[in-house]
């Protein structure tokens, strides 16, 4: 993208700047910098330096800018300075405006090289500020894109091809490496500001265009040294510091520099300095996190001049876009961590943005949920349609409502009405809350939602103080509450009856596979003990959930372990084609009255199939059997069920082995995301209509057409684990560790969710693992504290800034106890009129959510090229109506991205690339299917982790350090050969070992004495008692700990076969199957923009 | 021979054959006048103590076409004039003469070395819609049953309610069983498949040779000899339980009879095919869902009744019927035989389920409850044992028809089926179960009696040479309660005769008693099929015809009309006949209907006539017991009367007994020839009670007692509140009725039998 576009940079550099500047100016005002710049850059090289320092200047913001942050100043002073504020506001503005300053230098840094070193770190600060503007212009004109592109082919080809890495790394995309550094990106803006300099000249000069990307260039230069020392993060540890756009700029500095380092690599690639600057200014914008990035930025933006002048560089570099001068989300995500992780987010403000997922932060609710149950992609909705469609900016909401909190918070209030019920809106039927407006002394109120006048209930009625508040406000939670609970009455209750506990079914496959792996005698193992642990309600002694169990092949085999037998009772049955529920009394029972003879069943279920030949199995009948069971006990419930194969038996249901990897990249692609037959759906619907969820444990060998399977635990609101090639040995860590937790956590049965909006705004659209029978009630046979909905809303008349918009989720379900009950959320959002408001108020991380979500449903319709198209020119639209709109004009070659969205390039692009959108050639079908349905209903956290994995360096921290290592850039160049690195998705963990470790690290953690003596794919780390294996064990438990599915480890070897499998993750990096290295889409990005611009 | 009655009953005792006619009419136009048709009750399995069983096999006529049994007779050889000996009676000598070969030996049994001989098998499926008590008691005859199995028998166990649960017997630790859905009607093939007994094909297909060993080894999960699971079963039946699904008010309970019973039948189907099993229902209310159900399980709705089925308005009937008609079918196709135990207050669905029974050759049962002793007794008595210490029971038979040439046969009444063998010897016209000449009855007793009705065929221009012999054989296969494999053949010759010279010979030979009960079959077969009216329309006709035939009267002139001897009691039976629940359905449900139906139509002679005319026996200070006019003259004050309607025991204690027994005289010792009068017809009670199968219902009531009406329904009304004429004369009780009395019966029957116009 963007970036690009160096080409011209060169020539534009000191032009580009100049636009920079205009970009920044706004933001960074930094025009400033344009003129600063030049100065910038001396300050960059200082602000490299001074990053470092900076972090510091973080907090004084303006001191470490000072000398530029004058000029940031001057651009903070530019709305976006406050935007990127926003939220967090000031104090963000604060010191953005000091890294913009800092920019501007880099800006000027830009123009030389080193500039953008500068930038970044400056951009950081300016983050807070420019964010907004951010900007990301980088210079198209280089562009690279375009002729740029022509040109950047080479420059492109650096990137990709030679660049590979150092070389090209300059190349910039190149460097993908240097992704991760982002901040390197706009590090390297700074770097480059700083040495770069010398170095980017150099190749910009070659470059010659890519004056902008000289900086990246000057990267180059360093590339190497950068490539080694970015990844280590040195940059993540600036850049983390920088973190959000406030402090960030701090931090940004410090790190940039390093990061910057890798940024000159990055450099090289005219393509990306000009991004990078872009990117950077976004960065700086939006992050203040990825220093180096932002520094860049930065410096770009407070000069904006700078990037002026980038993109004057850039068009030096134009061949390649230094990786350290794009935007990092590493410095993103450490510049809001140091911003905003200190503090508690009081809800109490309409609008406010909440800090990213990847902070730790408290919440305090005042007022609106917290964004642990509710996120949104805008914290500022356009006023009218015509806005919201003009800007392409999906307007959703990232609902969780049983999001499970943290100890220091607390769980929603449970509040009684009484018999009447909780109290709603006559008309809408919103429910009490903080936003209802007491009109007539108390007497009636007025609906938030839909304005209608509905008299208090006497029972209810309470004066009012002199501001019209309700004496009682502080003492109902439903009056001053974002999130709490309602007992719901008889009337919320199917068929007008108090529902029964719930109960879980387990249901085990025992054919031969089964028996073959061990499985069945493992899980019966278990399941002794975890029958102990089943969820209970508050303080209750113990749980009210009943248990029955089901083992099945062909046939099902129900159990009696009725209490008064001696023995448990089979009953077989094998009317597998018409399927019902043999037995009533015995089947579902209470655990401890009957454990005698649950456990007597446990022994003998391995026993009884022991010598098993049973291949086939069913798997609707045994659904339908679950179901069925819990219809007969009129209650709702879960089944677990244990599966194996593909369900090749007689039976509905009955499945074929389809796959077939010709149809990828053909029109017919998409059926191998849809059910072979309908029966699922069926199936399905009958079981939330009986509120019954369902969990699978697939353990396949081979194709078991996830696709279809999945069908009824998507829509039941249940969850799929799969564990290929199950082994014991090897799994049975994780496969039991999942089984505890999904066993344990607390669920809501039979549920509706509802969400009410105020007028003006509608939920439309929604996605997760539900069931909707109609366009507005999401039906949940079970929902539990990780599953998440996605809401989309649309506009259907006009909005008021005044009274902004407000929703209301309402989820009426079934605790674990059996108590039925109403929990609400609320939430305000603010409406604008002016677009910049709506880009100054956006979360990149939900907007990628939400954007996966609706991809991820879209293949099942459309071509998978077809949604990758969408989803560019979704972006390329957005980023273009920001350009045209909000940021303040230059040239046409910059790239210039909003603060708040400057890593929506980056994440989306690991989006497109991912798994389900463009599968590599190990990747099986069934695998496919099972990330698309895990991704719909995972919350931001995880789908950001998911998308952009982390990558924690081992040994640069001290070993001392209890905390996690910062991250670095998902891409090989971060890596060093000499270093350890865990990286983690969410699904997977992998422990990476360069092929030159020191001895002494190899044998305290691997207790062997060299690195070729390493098992490859070891997946379990030798307890030993040093502190390193201690700290890596210990971080290694801290990352699962942290995630909702058991990673499984692997250790990879550098230079080894697995290591394939590891790269796939390196999601900076070219792809094996095609994905586009980062650098690479941000110029296509760069280039789509400029399409929709001219 | 003195008389016919001699010869008759020496016949009946020998071959255990009643023919209605002794002597034949000799062209089929002439025996089309005679009304009552040639025909037999044929008692296939009388018990003959004096009869060894031959250890050889039958030698069989030659001709293909032929196949008799070479039997006794050298007149028989005439008759079949094919007949060649074969080698084997090559040794044949005055001293050494085979049995067939002996006059007393019309009936012969030969024992059939050959063949496998596989256990008897009895399969148990069991209501578990049962009231607690009932289902305890249900549960205590089947464990007792146990006991009373032979120990290398195979039992297997089925219950049922709203689902179907097919026991497996040979499972230590967890009991298993298969559960089938209530409502779903399964093919044989598909319950086989769900229960496991096709066998995969790859095992088999290695194993050929092995295979035969292995057929019974796929259904051992299911049946098992009784001596290895003996108390595996016990402890199952004893951990049976009521059905758990729950029977909301204003319900009835779910009840899977239908589904039960074909899985029943399905799992035999493939298991054990054409061997002797028997399927024994214990059921204690009516369907209520799935195929074969006979009403709703809305108690409000009540279960049809024979207004409902007059006007066409019984829902389920003719479906279930159809299921349960299916059933009995593949069931008889396999020679398995059904019982049906029926106990509950209320009807059960007999009426639908009747056929299985019917048509197997089971036993219908049918109680107000499993815990009272008659279906207790019932129960026990079907396991009782002969002299030789088998049990009465036999299976699987083929009964083999074969005439000669001047006959053909037309059908056959009774427990069987016909296998649709055509030949030669069958008739076009058909009466009863007929177009063959070999039927299957799967499941026998001693006491098991077909009717079997013949044509005469001969033309009347082609006469039988004087002295001419027509000859019927029966042959029947069957399996021997002791799992052999028999034939029992009787043959049997009667002469022919002229009807325009020999009259009187015929009239002589006539057996009125067999003949009420063959034309009573004809009657009641009718009446499945036929409205009620239109059989009774016909049985009149027929009465009249007779009498037209051979009474002797004067024209017009109804006082002059005489019967002869062999035929002055017809008219009687065929009045009592038609006041019998076999006929008129009022006062009855349609299962009592069902039920009274079954047993007349396996009954032997004398059951059924005491059937149709239920014998009073009167006991007194005046004499000694005696048999009494079954009449209500017979109902006097200071009488105690035992009737025997074959399905009750009544015993009544006319006014002054009652008075005087509830003053307590039985208890003085002065009184204590009272005490033996009250104890005489209770003993002779308990005698009859002990032999009948099934067990009668026993009724003892007095004068003005409700169940008075069980004796005041059957007595003949000569005495009504309409002909009061010996009021205040110790002439009997009044019969509160419309019904006609025997004297008005048979005053018409003059009149019309002496009329010209019909």
């Amino acid at each position: 993208m963007n970036v690009n576009q160096s080409v011209p940079p060169v020539p534009s550099f000191g032009q580009p700047q100049p636009v920079y500047p205009g970009y920044h100016q706004s933001s960074y005002g930094g025009q400033s910098g344009s003129t600063a710049p030049t100065i910038p850059y001396g300050a960059y090289n200082g602000p490299v330096p001074g990053y470092q320092q900076t972090p510091p200047q973080g907090m004084s913001r303006a001191p470490p800018s000072s000398g530029a942050p004058p000029a940031s100043t001057a651009q903070a002073p530019c709305g976006q300075a406050a935007y990127g504020q926003f939220g967090q506001g000031d104090i963000q503005n604060g010191p953005s405006s000091t890294v913009q300053m800092q920019r501007l230098p880099g800006s000027q840094p830009f123009g030389s090289p080193l500039a953008p070193v500068g930038n970044q770190p400056a951009v950081l600060q300016p983050y807070g500020p420019p964010p907004t503007s951010a900007q990301v212009t980088a210079q198209l004109s280089g562009m690279q894109i375009s002729g740029a592109v022509a040109p950047a082919p080479p420059s492109s080809g650096l990137g990709y091809g030679p660049p590979t890495s150092l070389a090209s790394a300059s190349g910039s995309f190149p460097n993908s490496g240097l992704y991760g550094s982002y901040p390197q990106g706009q590090a390297s803006p700074l770097s480059q500001a700083q040495g770069h300099p010398g170095i980017q000249t150099p190749q910009r000069s070659a470059p010659s265009q890519a004056s902008g990307f000289t900086p990246p260039a000057s990267g180059g230069p360093r590339l190497p040294s950068m490539t080694g020392p970015l990844l280590p993060g040195q940059s993540f540890g600036g850049p983390s510091v920088s973190q959000p756009n406030h402090v960030s700029s701090p931090p940004p500095q410090a790190l940039p520099p390093g990061t910057q380092m890798t940024g000159p690599l990055g450099p090289l690639p005219p393509m990306h300095s000009p991004q990078q600057p872009g990117y950077q200014p976004q960065q700086n914008g939006s992050f203040g996190p990825a220093r180096g990035p932002q520094p860049n930025y930065g410096s770009p933006y407070p000069a904006a001049p700078t990037f002026g002048s980038q993109s004057g560089p850039q068009p030096l570099p134009p061949k390649r876009l230094d990786p350290d001068a794009i935007p990092s989300p590493i410095q993103v995500i450490e510049d809001d961590r140091n911003n905003r992780g200190t503090e508690p987010f009081v809800t109490g403000v309409r609008g406010q943005v909440p800090p990213l997922v990847t902070t730790n932060f408290l919440v305090k609710d005042q007022g609106n949920a917290s964004p642990r149950y509710i996120r949104c992609t805008s914290y500022n909705i356009p006023c009218t349609s015509d806005m919201a469609k003009q800007a392409q900016v999906p307007l959703a909401a990232v609902i969780k409502p049983l999001a499970s909190l943290p100890p220091e918070e607390a769980s929603p209030y449970v509040v009684d009405h009484g018999e009447s019920g909780p109290l709603r809106c006559n008309r809408c039927k919103a429910y009490m809350c903080p936003f209802m407006q007491f009109i007539e002394g108390g007497r009636r109120f007025q609906c938030c939602f839909c304005s209608c006048i509905n008299d208090v209930p006497p029972q209810y009625f309470q004066h009012l103080d002199h501001t019209g508040k309700r004496v009682d406000a502080y003492d109902r939670p439903e009056l001053s509450l974002g999130s709490y609970e309602f007992l719901a009455t008889v009337d919320y209750c199917k068929n007008n009856k108090f529902p029964s506990p719930p109960a879980f079914i387990f249901m085990i496959d025992v054919s031969y596979n089964a028996i073959r792996t061990g499985l069945v005698r493992l899980l019966c193992e278990e399941l002794k003990s975890l029958l102990d642990f089943l969820p209970r309600e508050g303080g209750a002694e113990e749980s009210a959930i009943r248990v029955g169990f089901v083992t099945y092949n062909k046939v099902l085999h129900f159990y009696n372990v009725k209490s008064s037998l001696a023995q448990p009772q089979m009953m077989v049955v094998s009317d597998v084609a018409d399927m019902f529920v043999p037995l009533l009394d015995g089947f579902l029972v209470n655990v401890n009255e009957s454990r005698a003879v649950i456990t007597s069943l446990l022994d003998q279920i391995p026993e009884m199939f022991a010598d098993t030949r049973e291949t086939e199995t069913v798997f609707v009948p045994v659904i339908q059997a679950g179901m069925e069971a819990l219809k007969a006990a009129e209650c709702a419930g879960k089944l677990f069920l244990f599966h194996t194969s593909l369900p090749i038996a007689e039976a509905p249901g009955k499945l074929k082995n389809r796959d077939d990897r010709k149809l990828i990249n053909t029109d017919k692609e998409k059926t191998l995301f849809q059910p072979q037959t309908g029966a699922y759906q069926t199936l399905a619907k009958e079981c939330v209509a009986q509120g019954c969820c369902v969990d699978l444990f697939l353990f396949p060998n081979q194709y078991v057409d996830v696709a279809t399977l999945s069908v009824v635990p998507q829509l039941t609101g249940g969850s799929v684990y799969k564990y290929a090639c199950f082994q014991v040995e090897n799994d049975q860590e994780r496969f039991l560790s999942d089984l505890r937790r999904d066993v344990q956590k607390v669920v809501g049965f039979d549920a509706v969710m509802r969400v009410r909006t105020s007028t003006g705004i509608r939920a439309v659209d929604f996605f997760g693992a539900f069931y909707m029978s109609n366009t507005t009630d999401v039906e949940l046979a079970g929902l539990d504290g990780d599953k998440t909905v996605t809401v989309e809303f649309k506009h259907d008349d006009r909005l008021n800034e005044e009274s902004g918009a407000l929703l209301q989720c309402a989820l009426l379900y079934t605790s674990c106890a059996g108590q039925r009950r109403l929990r609400i959320h609320n939430l305000a959002l603010n409406c604008c009129t002016q677009l910049a408001d709506l880009y100054r108020n956006c979360e990149t991380d939900t907007l990628i959510n939400y954007m996966a979500k609706f991809a991820y449903r879209g293949v099942l319709n459309s071509p998978v090229k077809a949604v990758r198209d969408t989803l560019i020119t979704q972006c390329a639209q957005i980023l273009a109506c920001y350009r045209k709109n909000c940021a303040s004009p230059s040239s046409a070659g910059q790239l210039i991205l909003p603060e708040c969205m400057k890593l929506l390039p980056v994440y989306l692009n690991c989006v497109l690339k991912s798994d389900v959108l463009q599968p590599g050639a190990e990747i099986t079908t069934d695998d496919r299917a099972y990330v698309r349905q895990l991704v719909t209903s995972m919350d931001v956290a995880e789908t950001n982790v998911f998308f952009y994995p982390r990558l924690l360096p081992l040994t640069k921290s001290p070993i001392e350090s209890t905390t996690e290592p910062p991250a670095v850039r998902a891409s090989e160049e971060r890596l060093s050969n000499g270093d350890m690195y865990l990286l983690e998705n969410g699904l997977n963990l992998f422990l990476w070992v360069g092929a030159s470790v020191q001895q002494g690290v190899v044998q305290s953690l691997f207790s062997v004495s060299s690195f070729s003596q390493i098992t490859s794919g070891l997946s379990v780390l030798p307890v030993l008692d040093n502190p390193l294996s201690k700290k890596v064990r210990g971080l290694i438990d801290s990352l699962r700990a942290q995630r909702s599915r058991y990673m499984k480890l692997i250790v990879v070897k550098q230079e080894d076969k697995l290591e394939m499998l590891f790269k796939h993750f390196l999601v900076e990096d070219k792809s094996l199957s095609g994905g586009a290295s980062y650098v690479d889409f941000l110029c296509h990005m760069h280039k789509e923009i400029r399409q929709l611009l001219s | 021979m003195a008389t016919y009655l001699e010869f008759i009953q020496q016949n009946e005792e020998r071959d255990g054959v009643r023919f209605s006619w002794n002597v034949w009419p000799s062209s089929r136009l002439e025996a089309t006048r005679m009304v009552v048709p040639l025909a037999c009750l044929l008692t296939p399995l009388k018990e003959r103590p004096d009869l060894p069983p031959v250890q050889y096999e039958p030698v069989l006529c030659s001709r293909p076409t032929c196949k008799a049994c070479n039997i006794d007779m050298p007149a028989l050889i005439k008759l079949f004039p094919s007949f060649q000996f074969p080698p084997a009676y090559g040794g044949i000598s005055e001293v050494n003469q085979p049995a067939e070969l002996m006059p007393q030996f019309s009936t012969i049994e030969y024992m059939i070395q050959r063949g496998a001989q596989s256990p008897l098998i009895f399969l148990y499926v069991v209501d578990t819609c049962l009231e607690e008590d009932d289902l305890q008691a249900l549960k205590e005859s089947l464990q007792m049953s146990l006991s009373l199995l032979p120990p290398d028998a195979l039992v297997g166990l089925i219950t049922f309610g709203r689902m179907v649960q097919v026991h497996e017997l040979s499972c230590e630790g967890i009991s298993k069983s298969y559960v089938f859905r209530g409502t779903k009607d399964l093919t044989a093939k598909q319950i086989q498949d769900m229960l496991g007994l096709t066998k995969p094909a790859m095992p088999m297909q290695q194993a050929r040779p092995v295979q035969p060993q292995e057929h019974p080894f796929a259904s051992t999960r299911f049946l098992q000899p009784v001596h290895k699971i003996d108390m595996n079963l016990t402890d199952l039946l004893g951990e049976l339980q009521r059905d758990p699904w729950p029977v909301t008010q204003g319900k009835r309970p779910l009840r899977s009879t239908g589904v039960a019973l074909s899985i029943a039948v399905g799992l035999l189907e493939g298991t054990f095919p054409n061997t002797g099993a028997r399927i024994m229902l214990f059921t204690g209310g009516p369907p209520t869902q799935g195929p074969g159900m006979v009403v709703g399980d809305e108690l409000k709705i009540p279960i049809r009744s024979w207004h409902d089925i007059e006007k066409d308005n019984a829902r389920f009937m003719k479906k279930a019927t159809k299921h349960y008609e299916m059933l009995a079918n593949r069931t008889a196709a396999n020679g398995h035989c059904i019982d049906i135990y029926a106990c509950a207050l209320d009807q059960t669905g007999l009426l639908e389920m009747k056929c299985c029974a019917n048509l197997t050759g089971g036993y219908m049962v049918m109680g107000d409850s499993f815990n009272t002793s008659l279906f207790k007794q019932t129960f026990q008595r079907i396991f009782t044992k002969d002299f030789n210490g088998d049990f009465r029971m036999a299976f699987g038979a083929t009964l083999d028809v074969k005439t000669s040439r001047e006959l053909k046969i037309a059908g056959a009444i009774g427990p069987c089926v016909s296998l649709n063998v055509k030949g030669p010897c069958v008739s076009e016209n058909e009466l009863g179960v007929g177009g063959t000449s070999q039927w299957k009855i799967c499941g026998l007793d001693p006491t098991s009696t077909l009717g079997i009705y013949f044509e005469v065929v001969n033309q009347h221009n082609a006469p039988i040479p004087q002295g001419g012999r027509g000859a019927i054989q029966f042959v029947t296969h069957y399996q021997h309660s002791s799992t052999q494999r028999r034939i029992r053949v009787t043959t049997i010759a009667r002469n022919w005769a002229d009807v325009q010279s020999q009259l009187r010979h015929i009239e002589a030979a006539f057996d009125q008693e067999a003949a009420a009960v063959l034309m009573a079959r004809l009657g009641v077969f009718r009446a499945e099929s036929e409205e009620g009216p239109d059989v009774l329309r016909w049985l009149d006709r027929q009465l009249i015809r007779l009498c037209q035939k051979f009474g002797q009267y004067n024209k017009e002139d109804p006082t002059s009309f005489r019967l002869s001897d062999s035929f002055s009691l017809y008219p009687q039976f065929m009045f009592h006949l038609r006041r019998s629940p076999f006929l008129q359905v009022f006062n009855n449900s349609p299962d009592e209907s069902s039920y009274y139906r079954h047993h007349f139509a396996r009954q032997d002679l004398t059951q059924s006539l005491i059937m149709i005319q239920p014998i009073l026996y009167s006991y007194s200070f005046h004499g000694p017991p005696e048999p009494v006019l079954l009449d209500s003259s017979s109902i006097l004050a200071d009488r105690i009367l035992l009737m025997d309607t074959f399905f009750q025991i009544v015993i009544y204690l006319g006014e002054t007994i009652a008075q005087w027994r509830k003053a307590g005289y039985q208890d003085m010792p002065e009184y204590e020839n009272f005490k033996h009068l009250l104890q005489a017809p209770l003993d002779d009670a308990q005698e009859i009670l002990q032999a009948r199968f099934p067990m009668p219902r026993y009724i003892n009531t007095e004068h003005g007692g409700s169940q008075a009406r069980f004796l005041l329904s059957k007595v003949n009304p000569s005495q009504t509140h309409n002909n009061l004429y010996a009021w205040g004369q110790e002439t009997g009780a009044p019969i509160l009725t419309d019904d006609v009395s025997l004297q008005v019966f048979m005053d018409h029957l003059k009149k019309l039998a002496v009329s010209s116009a019909c």
